[in-house]
């Protein structure tokens, strides 16, 4: 008996990959915000490649299904040099998600502390950017940028994969110089 | 000690309170509420989720065998209420929970350490008489083991994937856990105090955010609460169109989890199939329905969406084609025995244990408890399309993901029948204006969602409480790892994939 496994390979082989095939460009939006953010000097060589630590800070789970989804064989973000590590210390990017609540506030500050610059924080969808729904509440700071220095951001909720992938491109575009 | 009384029986005894649908709401008294602990002890009813107000305790209960649901209220002037959790271990959480949310102390309950107040909101008890704290650092005390070679593992509240945060204290002996303790709280966003005094349709949209993966059952369980305080019919059309979504939902967290776990015991390519299968779904989601998770699309009095013929036909199509591609992923599974060797006698819940917590989804049904909302109490239309709950006894992480499986081939078998049968008509109906309350419980792919609200006349929230059915769940991850080996703890956690935003509120 063939092993199913071999027959799951075989397909792919003879039918192609999963991965979408309309071409992703990098944000306007984002590349806008970045000039502003980072100015021309600040721009550094990776060669074309980003390392992004993901930091959920009191998301409902909604982005953090949409990032797997980046990372799926359809969107395939690593295609573009990009992937998610899973120390700080390894990372260029930080991904931030969720309105920052208090009781995640101090790891956040901690976790961009831990990360070597040169570095760039991303604010990814509304709750991140401004607390969304979840403004004005007792246990929430309000978005990233209350707690640490951002320099782009992915609106959405949650952002699409396509919202995501044109977002890191743009930071790529703009790191690259 | 009382013989054998039905719930409702028992409750009768309290005070009913009006406008509360669409199961009763009782007063109790001090005498009444220490019965009804003592009770917990002897009756097999179980306690489906606790919460607190200012000065007053509640606990919605489901009698076991005849299916009664009925919430108990005991007002606690003097802020203390005698503690359920001496005889539930399930209500601990909840009520520590409470006084740290509500001031209201838990009496009799050995385990007074805060859970949600991590000691960074700045005030003390913000839900009842919030005071400025005073400062200082909170210092949380892990429970102890002790023993020759043991040693402790601090994991998170960042972890190393793409998952939510939250701490797990591990104490090991080689690689062996002795002890595990979780320590959660860490996204709490303050939610029922966000919902209090928002206008319906603004509340519901924070609803649908309170467990991103449950966003369906969610916005089901708070149209549906809503609906009852209002005492407000839908349309037919409505009740399917919910299903449709929800059973979506069900089917797309399902596959994703089936593949994590597969993942996590280092064989990739399950993920990556099953991630294209659901890729799938959420496409179609996005173009039959303007949003890929479904977030706010059911609303109070109905849904935001409808389906015409051609979107009929294409869900049919998307049906078959996930069916197809899920077979490949089920004999990949099936003939897989390094694959097999991880997930099988890894994790075991004992349905004890299940029972006495109350666990209700996969995590429940994987350890021989068969409960399902959408049978018992059952809403519509489930009550009119045919399907089985599938029961496994072993407990283990191979049957939680065995469960996974039937589960999404009923579901996209419950998808075929709505479409075939959708009734026509209106998709939702106007809220009128009126004040009462109302609670709601509602299957999401995790388990049961309870959700109690209280309405003003003026068309607004007087105070919510979502409760997720991973309230119930996180503890029994402890009780699971136990002697199990520290690197199958991603297996173990993915295989209850417990929600962290949900329980944390």
């Amino acid at each position: 008996m063939i092993p199913p496994i071999a027959k799951m390979l075989a397909r792919h082989l003879i039918k192609g990959p999963h991965t979408a095939k309309d071409a992703v460009t990098p944000s306007e939006r984002a590349l806008r915000e970045l000039a502003e953010s980072l100015g021309i000097t600040a721009q550094v060589k990776l060669g074309r490649s980003l390392a992004i630590r993901e930091i959920d800070a009191g998301s409902c789970n909604g982005c953090e299904l949409e990032i797997h989804a980046v990372n799926h064989p359809v969107y395939d973000l690593e295609r573009f040099g990009i992937k998610f590590v899973a120390s700080p210390r390894h990372a260029d990017v930080l991904l931030v998600t969720g309105p920052v609540s208090w009781n995640m506030a101090e790891a956040l500050r901690r976790t961009v502390e831990a990360t070597p610059e040169p570095r760039w924080v991303v604010a990814m969808g509304d709750c991140a950017i401004d607390g969304g729904c979840f403004k004005g509440s007792y246990a929430v700071a309000g978005g990233a940028a209350a707690i640490v220095p951002v320099d782009m951001t992915i609106p959405g909720c949650p952002p699409t994969p396509v919202d995501i992938l044109s977002g890191l491109l743009a930071l790529l575009e703009a790191v690259e110089g | 000690m009382m013989g054998n009384v039905t719930l409702l029986e028992f409750l009768s005894m309290g005070r009913e309170v009006a406008n509360h649908r669409p199961w009763p709401r009782y007063q109790l008294d001090n005498k009444g509420w220490r019965a009804l602990a003592e009770q917990m002890s002897v009756s097999n009813w179980e306690i489906l989720a606790e919460w607190g107000e200012p000065a007053e305790v509640h606990v919605l209960l489901r009698g076991e065998d005849s299916g009664a649901i009925a919430v108990a209220s005991h007002p606690c002037p003097d802020g203390s209420f005698y503690a359920l959790g001496q005889f539930r271990p399930a209500a601990i959480r909840l009520e520590r929970a409470i006084r740290d949310l509500w001031g209201l102390v838990p009496e009799g309950l050995e385990d007074q350490r805060p859970w949600l107040d991590h000691g960074h909101w700045g005030v003390t008890h913000p839900l009842g008489r919030p005071r400025q704290y005073d400062g200082g650092r909170h210092v949380y005390k892990f429970l102890k083991a002790e023993g020759d070679g043991l040693h402790q593992i601090p994991v998170g509240p960042v972890h190393a994937g793409v998952i939510e945060p939250g701490h797990f204290r591990f104490h090991c002996q080689g690689e062996t856990v002795v002890r595990l303790e979780e320590r959660l709280g860490y996204v709490h966003k303050g939610i029922a105090g966000l919902m209090s005094g928002k206008p319906i349709l603004d509340a519901a949209r924070i609803a649908a955010r309170v467990s991103g993966d449950s966003t369906v059952a969610y916005s089901i369980a708070f149209a549906r609460a809503v609906e009852a305080a209002l005492g407000l019919e839908i349309p037919p059309r409505a009740h399917w169109l919910r299903a449709l979504l929800a059973e979506l939902e069900r089917v797309a967290n399902h596959l994703f989890d089936i593949g994590a776990v597969c993942n996590d015991a280092a064989f990739a390519i399950m993920l990556a199939h099953m991630g294209a299968l659901r890729e799938k779904l959420l496409d179609s989601n996005a173009r039959l329905f303007g949003h890929r998770l479904l977030m706010d699309r059911v609303i109070p009095g109905g849904v935001a969406v409808t389906v015409d013929d051609d979107a009929i036909a294409r869900l049919l199509a998307l049906v078959a084609s996930i069916r197809k591609g899920f077979k490949r992923g089920v004999s990949l599974y099936d003939q897989t025995p390094s694959l097999l060797d991880r997930t099988t006698g890894t994790g075991i819940v004992h349905s004890t244990l299940a029972h006495r917590f109350g666990a209700s989804g996969f995590v429940g049904r994987a350890s021989s408890r068969a409960v399902d909302a959408r049978k018992l109490p059952g809403y519509p239309p489930y009550d009119d399309l045919d399907f089985t709950i599938p029961v496994l006894a072993d407990g283990d992480v191979h049957a939680r993901v065995v469960i996974r499986m039937e589960e999404i081939r009923i579901s996209l078998n419950l998808i075929e029948q709505i479409l075939t049968r959708l009734p026509d008509g209106a998709v939702s109906a106007p809220l009128p204006m009126r004040a009462g309350e109302g609670v709601a419980l509602v299957e999401s792919f995790r388990g049961e969602v309870a959700l109690w609200v209280r309405l003003s006349e003026a068309g607004k929230v007087v105070r919510a409480h979502p409760h997720d059915p991973s309230w119930f769940q996180w503890p029994l991850l402890e009780a699971a790892i136990e002697g199990n080996i520290v690197a199958d703890f991603p297996l173990c956690n993915k295989s209850f994939n417990c929600s962290y935003s949900g329980h944390d509120l």
